[in-house]
């Protein structure tokens, strides 16, 4: 049952680089919910989705993967963790191939059959608005065909757990809009797990159901959207919530 | 002027005869720059890759290594593999001084760092990126490797070019460990040298324009398969 399940759980990590920029006690994310990562700027987020991806290892601490534990004792995440998770970037690369090609990736990579790769592409490239550019180079994208590309390229495989860094950074509304549906459909559709960070505190509000807010590479809150949004206990989330805490 | 006018007509006259004499030195040179880039190619571009791969900070003193390899002097190479090669070597008894096995060899050496180097430059410039989005789609080590050299392919291009043109043009190391020997290690380049020596000027000439015409077919159907050097290439 979506909710339930527990997908990812961290506990006591931490991550040093000339200074610690993640100290987490506990943090859990469930099947099937939206997680929102806000915080300022510098406050770890995108250092936390890289840990939890096993793209940096951490410097303590203990990660598990539907139960099992996944980071320990400095031992990293084995290619079965790590097929069944994903991350899209800010910036997104995409192979210098055609549209198909990019979002097939992960499908090949898994072993897919020619013809469901086939079925499952089609499939995606009508939902992210794209079925014309099929055979298109993916590098001549605009940013939000892009975006939209990486996308669909991410949940073709259908991971248990997706990870978007600022997905809509410097995206024009439109393509915003449509992402930001995309995502949601996705949470309607699939029992996936999606964090998302963002810095803007209008889609923070309108996407996740659960907000964690992060400062200083600590968890300083974490609940409901709506309760995080209304009526925050700590007043460093209240001021960051209210537009008063960027930096 | 007119030495060289008449040269160029009679190198024309050799190549359009296709001159058995001509043709059995520029097979021969084909032969072992093919292999040694070949060679090179086969072990460079992985090491580069490795190389391109890791923490700049990391690989600082194979970083210079290379750099310092991709200024070989050819014949300091050739002295280095003759000494390895001479009967009093601690290789001799492989019996390789005066064959095409110690040119393609020499020429391994030379073209290697050109080969390793430019492949670790092009790779620092994305392969990170690549390398982390690839893992991220779930590619276990293989094909992650794989996705980042075939992203990288322009800059590796550019590098094997690079190192066979290097190694087809030089005449140090193959004159030293190849001895110029006529039907057995005479090379383009070392019979350039020796025919110009003798006065023959029309064959040294015809063999440095077959010289320019296979580097420029070589380089030609590269650039061909690099796109023109355009991204949408491929």
């Amino acid at each position: 049952m979506p909710g339930s399940e527990m997908i990812l759980e961290v506990k006591n990590l931490s991550k040093v680089y000339d200074k610690e920029v993640i100290n987490i006690g506990q943090l859990s994310f469930r099947r099937g919910r939206i997680y929102g990562i806000i915080g300022p700027s510098g406050a770890g987020k995108s250092t936390f989705l890289r840990l939890i991806n096993f793209l940096e290892a951490p410097t303590t601490g203990d990660i598990y993967f539907k139960g099992e534990p996944v980071f320990m004792n400095g031992r990293g995440a084995g290619l079965p963790v790590l097929q069944k998770m994903t991350m899209v970037f800010q910036k997104p690369l995409l192979f210098k191939t055609s549209v198909k090609e990019n979002i097939a990736y992960g499908l090949k990579a898994r072993g897919f059959k020619k013809e469901e790769i086939q079925e499952r592409v089609e499939t995606l490239l009508k939902k992210v608005g794209l079925n014309e550019f099929a055979g298109r180079l993916a590098t001549t994208l605009s940013g939000g065909e892009a975006q939209r590309v990486a996308l669909a390229r991410a949940v073709a495989f259908e991971p248990a757990l997706l990870l978007l860094d600022e997905p809509t950074a410097n995206l024009d509304p439109s393509n915003v809009e449509l992402i930001e549906r995309l995502i949601l459909d996705l949470n309607r559709d699939t029992d996936m797990t999606i964090v998302m960070v963002t810095h803007n505190i209008f889609q923070a509000r309108r996407i996740p159901q659960e907000v964690i807010f992060l400062h200083e590479g600590r968890v300083v809150e974490t609940g409901e959207t709506e309760k995080m949004f209304t009526s925050p206990e700590d007043p460093r989330t209240r001021a960051f919530v209210e537009g008063r805490m960027i930096f | 002027m007119s030495l060289l006018f008449e040269g160029i007509l009679q190198a024309f006259k050799l190549i359009l005869t296709l001159d058995p004499y001509m043709m059995q030195i520029v097979l021969l040179s084909l032969q072992v720059s093919g292999m040694a880039v070949l060679f090179a190619t086969l072990a460079g571009v992985p090491l580069g890759t490795y190389l391109g791969l890791k923490p700049a900070e990391r690989t600082r003193f194979a970083g210079k290594l290379l750099y310092t390899l991709m200024g070989l002097p050819p014949v300091v190479a050739g002295l280095v593999f003759y000494l390895l090669f001479s009967r009093m070597g601690p290789l001799g008894v492989l019996g390789l001084l005066w064959t095409p096995a110690a040119m393609i060899i020499a020429q391994f050496a030379l073209a290697l760092p050109i080969i390793a180097g430019l492949t670790m430059i092009g790779i620092r410039g994305s392969g990170k990126e690549v390398q982390e989005t690839a893992r991220t789609l779930g590619a276990g080590k293989l094909l992650t490797a794989w996705t980042v050299v075939r992203e990288s392919r322009f800059a590796i291009f550019g590098a094997v070019v690079t190192g066979l043109g290097r190694v087809i043009a030089e005449v140090g190391a193959v004159m030293i460990v190849g001895g110029n020997i006529e039907g057995r290690t005479r090379v383009m380049t070392t019979a350039i040298v020796l025919e110009t020596g003798k006065g023959n000027f029309e064959l040294a000439v015809g063999l440095g324009l077959a010289l320019l015409v296979i580097s420029f077919a070589i380089n030609s159907l590269l650039y061909h398969f690099q796109g023109g050097g355009k991204d949408n290439a491929w």
